[in-house]
């Protein structure tokens, strides 16, 4: 039973990292029904510089005097280098295709991956690059279970940020902008809607998020690596249509699933084959509910 | 000329401006706590001059200035047209045939290695062709019926000692196997459910094949592969037949480039009989395909089991040549690079395809010393193929206007 909670407990912070790169994946499919392959790269984009930062904030000597505001800025400094990034990659790789066929589109975003994984390697080397390591030592023992501090800051931080993500989309006028612009992109131009702005906004929104799990996810396992975004972004992607694609409820619980299921499935099944289980359950929820648990949410024509 | 460099400056700017701001973090933070400038004011000034080149010939391009090169090079391609009609194709086959079958003579050692990867690379290429240029569907796991061809004569030949020729067809059959097992319950899916879902696929096999290890002995490979063995007749004392390895890199270049030429023919007449027809239709209307009285789902699983039957094939002969296997040759970069092969020749189209394959596998061998950016160039060139010129370098004569559907 104490094992079951402490997967429990380690499921629900990876799923939580999950999530936040499920909703980029989920939002820019809602608004240009394309597959952004270079999401992944945004995550691992965000890792870097996280760890740039914090770095050099070590480097200073900010971080023993003042860690939390550190850990702050790193973040938000990650977030908006990895809004500014994906802005600039929307106006560069997909804005051009968005009246070509969806082959294209789709080439053109792989593309976009494998260049920004090897600018990252280029930039920064094929070796991992190492968080600092001495933040968030500490936990609270339960008996057998255990919960570090790094866990508890991790998932309450992707609970502030699905919080607010959900207020902006569904409570503000932008958020309503949005979801108008993936409805129905004539419809919301003609009551003076900028889809363009819309969409880059949408795109540096969700980089932003993926920035965000990038800075978790090297804190929690210690470092990062420039292709270290392919693998979850084909979870976070299983997250997202799991929940069904272009809805941002769903893909919280979608990531929240599969985060479960990879640990559990670590946990109880087999370690080697973690990897698997993610792709199981994409395969599975597209043969037999490809609307996803919440259904879609999107203005597609089926082929 | 300037106006023309007016209408586009602008975003160039603003475009190398968010360059140096891409740039900056990534060279210029240190963990020491220093902040630097040069190293990324280096790098960004190069990327500077290069594009700025790039933009200078597009805006001469655009204005015309270039007539004076552009009006006497395009007269000569006419007049090289018109010259090479003049003979029939078959004299340019033949031509062509005829220098691959002398080219290990002059090539040497390096040159002919290289030359079977491309060879190799050729019938992957073109069977990716068949789902991605003729089906219309985006493949990202490819490269792992490459690995099931590959490990199937490895673990046949080690473990039963089958010979080559036996598993050749035995490669063929389980990497088909594993396409309809991947296409069987992926194929209904919209099409770019499909290329994430095949790319899960692609990474599934790798991954069993990294991680069971009493069967392939996991990351460490399967070593000991014994090469193609033929019967030669010798006619000394009344007509015997006698065993031999092909070990010799030329030898084994004659049996690639058999390989080649079949997958060349293959594709050829596929594309050209009912079969191909039917994956025409299917890529540019798949709802017109199925009024029309294609079964498309029937169409597309053959195609997915074409594609796997040439991966599995040159897999086979991967694994005669090198020996060895390990997992580490299957990985998703793989798949993109014989992709990225497909989308620069032009997708559907057979000497598109070669160049592509020759443009990308060859060069990066000339320009050995830049090893470490070729990835970032095969992204860079998957970009600008589509944005630029999205039918590939030699575009397929029989492509239609439409590819899937429009954005309403």
């Amino acid at each position: 039973m104490e094992y079951f909670i402490q997967q429990l407990i380690n499921g629900i912070t990876l799923g939580g990292m999950y999530a936040l790169i499920a909703l980029g994946y989920t939002m820019v499919y809602g608004v240009i029904q394309l597959i952004n392959f270079a999401h992944g790269e945004f995550f691992a984009a965000g890792g870097y510089v996280g760890a740039i930062a914090l770095a050099y904030f070590a480097g200073v000597g900010y971080m023993d005097s003042h860690p939390v505001i550190c850990l702050t800025a790193s973040f938000l400094i990650a977030m908006a280098y990895c809004a500014y990034l994906a802005v600039g990659v929307e106006k560069i790789a997909y804005k051009p295709l968005r009246k070509n066929s969806r082959l294209a589109a789709l080439l053109s975003a792989l593309g976009m991956s494998i260049f920004l994984s090897n600018g990252m390697m280029l930039t920064q080397g094929v070796y991992d690059k190492v968080y600092p390591g001495e933040l968030f030592q500490g936990r609270f023992d339960f008996g057998m279970i255990s919960i570090s501090y790094l866990q508890i800051m991790i998932v309450s931080l992707t609970a502030i940020l699905l919080v607010s993500l959900n207020l902006l989309v569904f409570k503000t006028k932008i958020g309503m902008a949005m979801r108008a612009t993936a409805q129905d992109k004539t419809m919301s131009a003609l009551v003076a809607i900028g889809s363009n702005r819309i969409i880059s906004l949408t795109f540096a929104i969700g980089a932003g998020l993926a920035a965000a799990a990038g800075i978790m996810y090297g804190l929690y396992y210690g470092s990062v690596k420039y292709d270290m975004g392919f693998i979850p972004g084909i979870k976070a992607f299983s997250a997202a249509v799991l929940g069904g694609i272009g809805n941002i409820t769903g893909a919280m619980i979608g990531g929240l699933i599969i985060g479960m299921v990879e640990i559990f499935g670590a946990g109880y099944i087999s370690g080697e084959y973690k990897d698997v289980f993610a792709f199981i359950i994409l395969i599975g929820v597209l043969y037999f509910k490809p609307n996803g648990i919440m259904g879609e949410n999107i203005d597609d024509t089926r082929v | 000329m300037i106006h023309e460099f007016k209408k586009v400056w602008k975003q160039y700017t603003i475009g190398m401006l968010w360059l140096l701001g891409l740039l900056w973090p990534m060279l210029g933070i240190h963990p020491d706590g220093t902040l630097t400038f040069q190293k990324t004011v280096t790098v960004w000034s190069y990327l500077l001059a290069g594009s700025l080149v790039c933009l200078m010939i597009y805006v001469m391009k655009a204005s015309g200035s270039l007539r004076f090169i552009s009006t006497p090079l395009s007269r000569t391609t006419e007049g090289l047209k018109s010259a090479t009609a003049a003979f029939p194709s078959w004299v340019w086959i033949m031509i062509v045939l005829g220098f691959a079958l002398i080219y290990p003579q002059f090539a040497g050692r390096y040159g002919t290695d290289v030359a079977i990867n491309v060879l190799l690379y050729i019938c992957l290429g073109l069977g990716l062709n068949v789902v991605v240029g003729l089906a219309g569907m985006l493949d990202l796991g490819y490269i792992a019926f490459y690995g099931v061809g590959a490990y199937t004569y490895a673990l046949f030949n080690v473990t039963y000692g089958l010979a080559f020729w036996v598993c050749l067809p035995l490669s063929a059959f389980f990497a088909c196997i594993a396409g309809c097992i991947v296409g069987y319950p992926t194929l209904r899916m919209r099409g770019d459910y499909l290329a994430i879902v095949t790319l899960g696929f692609g990474e599934i096999i790798r991954i069993i094949l990294n991680n069971w290890m009493s069967l392939t002995n996991g990351p460490n490979g399967i070593l000991g592969i014994s090469p193609i063995g033929i019967y030669i007749p010798i006619f000394e004392n009344g007509l015997t037949f006698e065993h031999f390895w092909v070990k010799k890199l030329e030898f084994f270049y004659y049996f690639a480039l058999g390989l080649a030429i079949f997958a060349v023919i293959a594709v050829r007449r596929l594309n050209f009989s009912r079969v191909g027809r039917a994956w025409e239709s299917i890529r540019e209307d798949e709802t017109a395909a199925e009024l029309m009285g294609v079964n498309t789902f029937i169409y597309k699983l053959l195609a997915y089991a074409m594609g796997a039957i040439f991966a599995g094939v040159a897999g086979a002969f991967f694994a005669a040549r090198m020996k060895f296997v390990s997992p580490e040759s299957f990985t998703f970069l793989e798949s993109a690079m014989v992709l990225c092969m497909v989308v620069l020749g032009g997708m559907g189209s057979i000497p598109g395809i070669i160049l592509g394959v020759i443009a990308l596998i060859a060069l990066p061998e000339v320009f050995r010393e830049l090893q470490s950016y070729r990835m970032l160039v095969f992204g860079a060139t998957m970009i600008i193929m589509m944005l630029f010129r999205p039918s590939g370098l030699i575009p397929a004569k029989r492509m239609g206007t439409r590819s899937e559907e429009k954005e309403s």
